[in-house]
């Protein structure tokens, strides 16, 4: 055998792929459906908080921003390991799927709160008096005029963000969530051989990459817009 | 409410993980004092590359970015700690972190400072080429210092998110501070040397998660 | 052309008045006791060094800036203190911004008839066609669909002057509506301010345009310092001004 061989034999082989491809299937909807998931709750309660904030009611402040700022000092991983296993000695018994999708989508929700928080503020407060002087109250206000302006403004950083938080999806491996790279790592460990890994990081290029050049073409987009 | 406590704020679980974790926390740092420096020199590559006016050096450059921010960084882990030993290419733990990191922190840092680069106006890179400074010098002396302090807030939290990223090294067996606190839970039945190692990552990150925040506010308004 | 001033007649209650109004920021008092009244279908100009505390004037009428003490009567109805319904008094107050604040997100339409569905709660139909109404008396009907940024400095604050009009308020307020336009689009806005006066629209004006207070105001107030120094016909003041502020501040701005 050639080294050429040997590498595709090793990295590309293609009967351990046929053998081993359907649990990946399955996987890569398991990794779908979670993203999904994480992506609707998070952003939703991300600016929800966001708009909460905007009444600037001391303690709900306070604990808004204490929450968003220990889900963003927190390796996420931690909060996995910490919900999953301790959670269980005190009569709490949650799948691992659901773990995954509460922290991660509690997670992109204290980030999508920032962002969109910096949104609100940015947004000119002369949209607040123009609005505010023909009588449209402060929750109209907030709704109809600021948050969309806001919205518009953070559409680039928050999809960075929420793609950055999918992917890490990946860490539901640790605890057993059935997605790609737990089905890859099985595989693997079955068949000896490298090629489940490998199909592994080909699926999540082709689910993630279409999404990282799509932001990347927002931000192009909105610098250009900017200038 | 006493259960709750007792299993996540075990004070006497927590005094007797306490060495194992600050061993963690030693690999941890030694990890972070390695990964940010090669994330920063491969990020600063991958800027000046993607930036190139030669179309066939900065496709190239844009692609492979893309590539790694497509990749979860624990499937670059796995791949190249438990995926190259196939192909003979064996590496210790700390070695495989420290290449499957590089290549993911590469791409994000590459990405900050190309918006900070692009964030200089022309006329900067025009009136230094005009004294005669070459593109080199001038990228060096008068682009990267301006577009460094512009983009000042997001090369922090990039690095925060680095030093959350080494966490996933325990994956791999590597000794850092979630590792130990980890092992600790596994023999104590106890989930508190976790909540242990999450204090200690809170007081070393929260500074820097409230600095920015207060930051882009100001920059904002 | 009959200069009304509400001093000639005390029993007619003024659309607009304004009594003993004080504001500070901290230590630092900017109004020191306004007292001030717009008779209904009268056009007030108030003039003034910048820093003379006018624009904090006009802002204290609709509550934009909240007074630190004194009071505002809209057609009677006290607007200062506690329990008044804020949102229902803005309603009946326009107002028109230096910088125009058009919502950059919604067509010209939307703009204006946001408030009459959201506050006067009107349906579509109705607040299409009074926005469309609005839009017309600003000359703009044409540009229903056209969104802000589209449109040339002085015919977004025209949107905007149509957007406060088609609320149909009692009395207007104009906050420097001509200081962010370019010299050629001033005259169109003012052209519009001409023909909402004709229309008996009641104004009090904060502004630079000499020739314009001059020309159209029923009675100018000119303010320094955060007091208002002297009031009259703009004939008197800009002929016979009593007081050495209100001459200096007139010979340097009617020279140009």
């Amino acid at each position: 055998m050639t080294g050429f061989d040997r590498f595709l034999a090793t990295f590309f082989n293609g009967e351990v792929i046929v053998r081993y491809l359907p649990s990946i299937l399955q996987g890569v909807w398991v990794t779908i459906a979670c993203s999904l998931l994480i992506v609707v709750f998070g952003v939703a309660a991300g600016v929800l908080l966001a708009c909460v904030r905007a009444y600037r009611i001391a303690p709900l402040n306070v604990a808004i921003v204490v929450f968003a700022d220990m889900m963003r000092a927190l390796p996420p991983l931690v909060l996995i390991l910490m919900v999953y296993f301790g959670l269980p000695n005190v009569g709490i018994m949650l799948s691992s799927f659901l773990v995954l999708f509460v922290i991660l989508g509690l997670v992109l929700a204290a980030f999508t709160e920032e962002i969109v928080w910096a949104g609100l503020t940015a947004v000119d407060k002369g949209q607040w008096e123009a609005a505010r002087s023909t009588g449209i109250g402060f929750t109209g206000t907030l709704l109809q005029v600021i948050l969309p302006q806001a919205l518009r403004m953070v559409i680039p950083p928050l999809t960075n963000r929420a793609i950055a938080i999918t992917k890490m999806t990946a860490l539901g491996t640790v605890i057993g969530v059935p997605d790609i790279l737990n089905q890859a790592t099985t595989a693997q460990s079955f068949s000896g051989n490298a090629s489940p890994l490998t199909i592994a990081a080909i699926a999540y290029v082709i689910l993630f990459l279409p999404l990282v050049v799509m932001s990347r073409w927002l931000e192009e987009r909105f610098v250009r817009h900017r200038r | 409410m006493d259960q709750l406590l007792d299993q996540f704020f075990n004070l006497e679980i927590m005094a007797a993980a306490w060495p194992t974790i600050l061993r963690g926390l030693g690999m941890t740092l030694l990890l972070c004092l390695l990964v940010i420096p090669l994330g920063v020199i491969g990020g600063l590559a991958a800027a000046l590359t993607s930036l190139s006016p030669r179309r066939w050096v900065r496709w190239p450059a844009i692609a492979l970015v893309d590539l790694f921010r497509a990749i979860p960084p624990l499937v670059l882990l796995i791949f190249v700690y438990a995926g190259l030993p196939f192909a003979g290419i064996r590496m210790s733990p700390f070695v495989a972190v420290a290449i499957a990191f590089m290549l993911n922190n590469s791409a994000y840092y590459g990405e900050v400072l190309r918006a900070g680069i692009l964030s200089v106006p022309r006329g900067q890179a025009e009136a230094a080429r005009s004294t005669g400074m070459t593109h080199a010098q001038t990228m060096r002396a008068v682009v990267l210092p301006q577009g460094v302090r512009n983009v000042l807030p997001d090369l922090i939290s990039n690095t925060v998110e680095v030093v959350k990223l080494t966490s996933l090294a325990s994956v791999v067996s590597l000794g850092e501070m979630l590792h130990a606190a980890n092992l600790a839970r596994s023999v104590t039945y106890n989930a508190s040397p976790i909540t242990m190692a999450a204090l200690v990552y809170l007081i070393l990150l929260w500074p820097a998660v409230r600095l920015v925040s207060r930051w882009q506010r100001r920059i904002a308004v | 052309m009959a200069p009304i001033t509400t001093l000639a007649q005390p029993s007619a209650i003024p659309t607009l008045e304004v009594r003993r109004l004080h504001k500070s920021y901290g230590a630092l008092e900017v109004l020191h006791g306004i007292d001030l009244a717009v008779a209904t279908r009268e056009m007030v100009f108030v003039l003034g060094r910048s820093g003379s505390g006018k624009s904090t004037m006009l802002r204290c009428c609709n509550r934009l800036e909240e007074p630190s003490s004194g009071d505002i009567f809209l057609e009677g109805q006290p607007i200062t203190g506690k329990r008044v319904d804020l949102d229902g008094l803005r309603r009946r107050i326009g107002m028109v911004f230096q910088s125009f604040n058009l919502y950059p997100h919604l067509d010209t339409r939307r703009n204006v008839t946001l408030a009459l569905r959201m506050v006067l709660k009107l349906g579509r139909d109705e607040a299409d066609a009074r926005a469309m109404a609005a839009l017309e008396r600003v000359g703009l009907a044409g540009k229903a669909a056209s969104h802000p940024t589209e449109l040339s400095g002085g015919q977004q604050q025209r949107v905007a002057i149509a957007r406060a009009i088609a609320m149909e308020p009692a009395v207007m307020l104009f906050d420097e509506p001509t200081s962010a336009l370019d010299p050629e689009l001033v005259g169109d806005v003012l052209g519009v301010m001409r023909e909402l006066k004709a229309d008996g629209m009641t104004m009090l004006v904060v502004s630079h345009e000499m020739g314009f207070a001059r020309e159209a105001a029923d009675r100018i107030v000119f303010m320094a310092d955060g007091r208002i120094v002297e009031e009259g016909p703009p004939e008197q003041l800009f002929t016979a001004a009593r007081h050495e502020a209100t001459r200096t501040f007139l010979s340097r701005h009617t020279r140009q």
